[in-house]
């Protein structure tokens, strides 16, 4: 299993460098001039000394190789000395200066660090997507059991079109339609998510709960509805086994059959499909982040798009990149560690 | 005396001895495949309905413009903002009519018209897209499957794509191939192009794979063999034998292609990096609508509604399309 799993790491550093690669590739291809903002008057010659600190005169491998440099190597010895210096986690461990004033990866729209401003939203997306993930997954769970139990029951019947709508309803409509009813109408519920306020006692705590409600449901609706469509599709492979025969006929009780037997054969698929849809709900931040205006990478990525900003675009899609290559990773493991008849090795 | 009934001939007699061997009822004509298929699909009312609502919603904005020919890009800035007609019903002072039913927006325009055109667009790049990416998966799938040669190189592509992040290299493509593509071929065109492009050129993995899968079992089956026996060419055992075989996972996998395609284009346009400002689509008109939603839900309403129900009835549409296809559970 760690030979399997070492393997995959190994593997999964050519397909990210292909990433950045079709990345990189594409914003060179890219027709757009970040000088077009610049005045007119400005002469040629300056306008050319401009693009030349910008990075942009040199050859494009040159380009690609000092942002690999950057991304690699400056980036994470920077992330190892705030994790022995400041972190909370690691602070502990005697301090390291790795770092000794290299170029990082610099945004053309502040000219500070990419990975700085990285660092700052990244909490906010990580709050809403993760908060978002497991409440969908456990509605999604007991949902997608049950019907799978009452097969064709009024439940089961239910819980399928239900889950189909949430399936169907893409959140850009959803987002809306929820602020509309809750914020507009109703008034329960704040329609911006406010990222400055801070938790200190229990009446803030009720504020940032309000806050999140709707982000956090307008993402779940879309995970409840895939995770439990096919937990209810394993289960019902597994409950007409013969196993689940030979437990009820050992005397089991049905709870045990069900809920032991049934359910941990049937979380094989579900657990690996629960990895593989990370990357596309951070996808689905973008659209929610937009809509309820928080500030996450999401909302990053689109601002420094419209802004040309291209160092910030190449970090930040590659990091998506890295979230998608990671929890293809975590799938595969997973995999192997529950189902001892697909290990590689 | 016991009366017992004379067989006419001694054959009969016969069958009457082995009652056992005599069909009950009298044999049904032989079926074909295609019927099987429909009579199992009938089954699934939500299917049926979702087949009805694709086909309606399609024609509907096919020939919409002949049925309703208000032009959408029409400004009337005197008859701005109606509300849909249903308003009158709780509400007699509301400036809302038959003739604009679904009202007008901000700057006049009927809102029935712009959803018809946003239709045809939303419905164009769908369809459009959702053809692109079944060729190039339908293409690098059997290619693949049958090819040992090309199998490990393309399925090695097919993986690499699929962990590239789609929605923001979408993004990425959008914005920043605008410009040319526009300069070439009209804003309009030159986006619709792009769009279409895009959706299709990263959508296409999960048919490859199905189609590998199936093409692998498929090749080592007897009439593949008879096939090559007798001397076909591959391209013929190909075009002949394997591809309609492989018809049914195609046709769920376009299903699935048609929703996230309309999916990825409102997304677009809701984004605001999809087509230009005048010209609707529904991500579009959705977008628009969204700073006026407190005086004007329906204008959030009405495309949102539209997209989701089109969405909802493709994905049925795929479900039914799943069950009918499996022999395994047809006939059951």
């Amino acid at each position: 299993m760690l030979t399997f799993t070492f393997r995959r790491l190994i593997l999964s550093i050519p397909t990210l460098l292909f990433i950045s690669f079709i990345i990189f590739g594409l914003l060179q291809l890219a027709p757009g001039d970040p000088m077009a903002q610049v005045p007119l008057t400005v002469p040629p010659e300056v306008k050319q000394k401009m693009r030349e600190a910008l990075g942009l005169g040199a050859p494009w491998y040159v380009q690609y190789y000092k942002w690999l440099i950057q991304f690699f190597w400056i980036e994470p010895k920077i992330f190892i000395d705030y994790l022995t210096n400041t972190s909370f986690l690691l602070g502990w461990l005697p301090d390291t200066s790795l770092y000794n004033g290299e170029l990082r990866v610099l945004s053309w729209q502040t000219r500070s660090p990419v990975m700085d401003i990285v660092m700052q939203r990244m909490p906010q997306t990580l709050w809403v997507v993760g908060l978002s993930y497991v409440v969908g997954i456990v509605i999604a769970i007991p949902i997608g059991i049950y019907s799978a139990y009452r097969h064709y029951s009024v439940f089961d019947q239910a819980g399928t079109f239900v889950t189909m709508i949430g399936f169907s309803i893409p959140p850009f409509f959803t987002g809306p339609l929820l602020i509309v009813i809750f914020s507009v109408y109703l008034g329960w519920l704040p329609s911006i998510y406010d990222t400055t306020h801070v938790v200190t006692d229990w009446e803030s705590f009720k504020v940032q709960f309000f806050q999140m409600i709707m982000p956090v449901m307008v993402l779940a609706l879309q995970t409840t509805a895939q995770i439990s469509r096919y937990m209810r599709g394993a289960m019902l492979d597994n409950l007409n086994q013969d196993y689940v025969r030979t437990a009820r006929a050992k005397g089991l009780r049905e709870g045990v059959v069900v809920l032991v037997h049934v359910l941990r054969n049937s979380m094989i698929p579900v657990v690996t499909v629960i990895a593989l849809g990370m990357p596309a709900i951070f996808g689905g931040a973008i659209i929610t982040e937009n809509v309820f205006k928080v500030n996450g990478i999401g909302q990053l990525l689109l601002t420094a798009l419209f802004a040309n900003d291209l160092p910030m675009v190449m970090t930040l899609t590659f990091i998506f990149a890295i979230l998608i290559v990671l929890f293809n990773l975590i799938a595969d493991v997973l995999y192997g560690l529950l189902d001892p008849r697909i290990r590689y090795d | 005396m016991t009366e017992q009934a004379i067989p006419a001939s001694p054959v009969e007699a016969d069958i009457e001895v082995f009652g056992a061997l005599t069909d009950k009822e009298p044999q049904k004509p032989p079926r074909s495949q295609w019927k099987d298929v429909w009579d199992q699909f009938r089954k699934h009312k939500g299917a049926v309905f979702g087949g009805g609502f694709l086909i309606f919603i399609t024609l509907g904005v096919i020939f919409g413009p002949w049925l309703w020919d208000i032009d959408p890009k029409t400004l009337d800035i005197r008859n701005k903002n109606w509300r849909p007609v249903y308003t009158l019903l709780w509400d007699d002072t509301a400036k809302a009519g038959w003739l604009h039913p679904f009202g007008t927006d901000q700057l006049g325009r009927d809102i029935l018209a712009q959803m018809i055109a946003g239709g045809r667009v939303s419905m164009a790049v769908g369809w459009l897209a959702m053809g692109l990416a079944l060729l190039i998966g339908t293409a690098i799938g059997v290619l693949s499957g049958y090819f040992k040669r090309l199998d490990f190189l393309l399925m090695r592509f097919t993986d690499l794509v699929l962990s590239l992040p789609i929605l923001p290299l979408t993004l990425l493509a959008v914005t920043l191939f605008r410009q040319p593509l526009n300069s070439r071929f009209g804003p309009e065109g030159g986006m619709f192009i792009l769009i279409v492009g895009i959706i299709g050129l990263t959508s296409w993995m999960q048919t490859a794979r199905i189609v590998r899968g199936d093409i692998l079992a498929l090749k080592e089956r007897e009439f593949i063999l008879a096939a090559r026996s007798i001397g076909t060419k591959s391209g013929k055992i190909i075009r002949r034998h394997l591809l309609p075989n492989v018809i049914s996972p195609i046709m769920v996998s376009a299903t699935l292609g048609l929703a996230t395609a309309i999916i990825t284009e409102s997304a677009l346009s809701f984004l605001g990096v999809g087509f230009p400002s005048d010209y609707p689509t529904w991500g579009k008109l959705l977008a628009d609508a969204v700073q006026r939603m407190q005086d004007y839900p329906e204008r959030v309403l009405l495309p949102g509604i539209a997209i989701s129900l089109t969405v909802l009835s493709v994905n049925y549409l795929g479900d039914g399309l799943r069950d009918a296809l499996d022999p395994r559970i047809r006939g059951r």
